[in-house]
């Protein structure tokens, strides 16, 4: 019985030395792939409006999350270029244009104008680094000032591309 | 059971970390070392440009916009690299996307830009294998293959050495 007991005790030693070590090497290469959504890429100063971190920001985990959710409805708005956006962009999507340009934000306000002040909206571009985005900045302020409440801006570090695409969650393409 | 319950965790581990290990390498060369696009490039003078005219040559070709800051801020280090390595081998193009023709003229003019600029399109980012996000440039080599591809900032130290070792290299 001792016998049987010893060997079940150095099983599960064995057993949980093998999982530390896997979960181990795990990390290891989860932390050099930088992290599921950029977290690990920090912009060099947080004075920027929407610096990383605020409460207005989602990031492309959690807004996949959501998306994905039956319960969760949200208008998703698209305030980049139409070149990027054509080639990829999250289903669902509405086009608004670049926000930088007056002919962007106008179509953003207008449509923007009929929705439930409510109403889960977020926006987001990904044309270039987070933090020379011109887009999502006045995009955001536009909105903000139309009283809308549950607002937020996809936080893309690095761009579409790489912090979306590249990272596995659904995309469409084309208008 | 216990065995092979600490066999089946082991291999689960290893999978994981391959998949993240293959994901590191995707993200870091993707495209590379395919044969530049056939794509039908034409530059604001009316002239062809496609990357097969300047095969023989290594071939720069950096997507940009001129609203994009981090993008308009590389180009007088293209202009630089254009005048340095032009006459040996180089050749430079830039695609902007999204910019008012108007506007990309001018700024063509401010920066003095010495290489040909495109107007770009879906059709040709998707060429190049989709390019979602700005700037995107890719170095192609004197055999026609996709040599490098830097998404975001570029570091040009790094492709400096990239070129001069491309052009040692010969036709």
């Amino acid at each position: 019985m001792n016998r049987w007991n010893d060997r079940l005790l150095r099983g599960r030693v064995v057993a949980i030395l093998v999982a530390a070590a896997a979960l181990l090497t795990t990390l290891v290469a989860g932390a050099q792939s930088g992290g599921k959504d950029g977290s690990t890429a920090q912009p060099p100063s947080p004075a920027w409006e929407l610096p990383p971190g605020s409460p207005e920001l989602i990031r492309p985990a959690e807004l996949a999350k959501a998306l994905s959710s039956m319960g969760t409805k949200a208008i998703v708005f698209n305030v980049g270029p139409r070149v990027i956006y054509l080639q990829a962009h999250i289903p669902g999507t509405e086009y608004m244009g670049p926000a930088a340009n007056p002919d962007g934000l106008e179509k953003l306000r207008a449509r923007a104008a009929s929705l439930p002040r409510d109403s889960f909206l977020v926006i987001y571009c990904g044309c270039c680094p987070w933090e020379h985005c011109p887009n999502v900045r006045p995009a955001y302020k536009e909105l903000k000032q139309m009283g809308f409440t549950r607002l937020k801006v996809l936080y893309i570090a690095n761009s579409f591309g790489t912090d979306w695409v590249e990272k596995g969650y659904p995309t469409a393409k084309g208008e | 059971m216990t065995k092979k319950l600490a066999v089946f965790i082991a291999a689960m581990g290893l999978v994981a970390a391959l998949y993240l290990q293959r994901r590191v390498s995707r993200a870091g060369a993707p495209n590379h070392d395919l044969p530049a696009p056939a794509v039908a490039l034409v530059d604001l003078s009316g002239n062809n440009v496609s990357p097969a005219r300047y095969k023989g040559k290594v071939v720069l070709i950096n997507f940009w916009a001129a609203w994009c800051t981090p993008c308009r801020e590389e180009i007088p280090q293209f202009v630089a690299l254009e005048e340095k390595y032009g006459s040996r081998g180089f050749q430079a193009v830039g695609i902007s996307l999204d910019d008012p023709e108007a506007a990309l003229r001018d700024f063509c003019r401010e920066y003095k830009v010495n290489y040909p600029i495109v107007m770009g399109s879906q059709k040709i980012a998707e060429g190049f294998g989709g390019v979602l996000g700005l700037p995107t440039t890719f170095l192609i080599g004197r055999d026609g293959r996709i040599h490098a591809k830097y998404v975001g900032t570029t570091d040009f130290p790094k492709l400096e050495r990239e070129i001069a070792a491309l052009l040692a290299a010969g036709p």
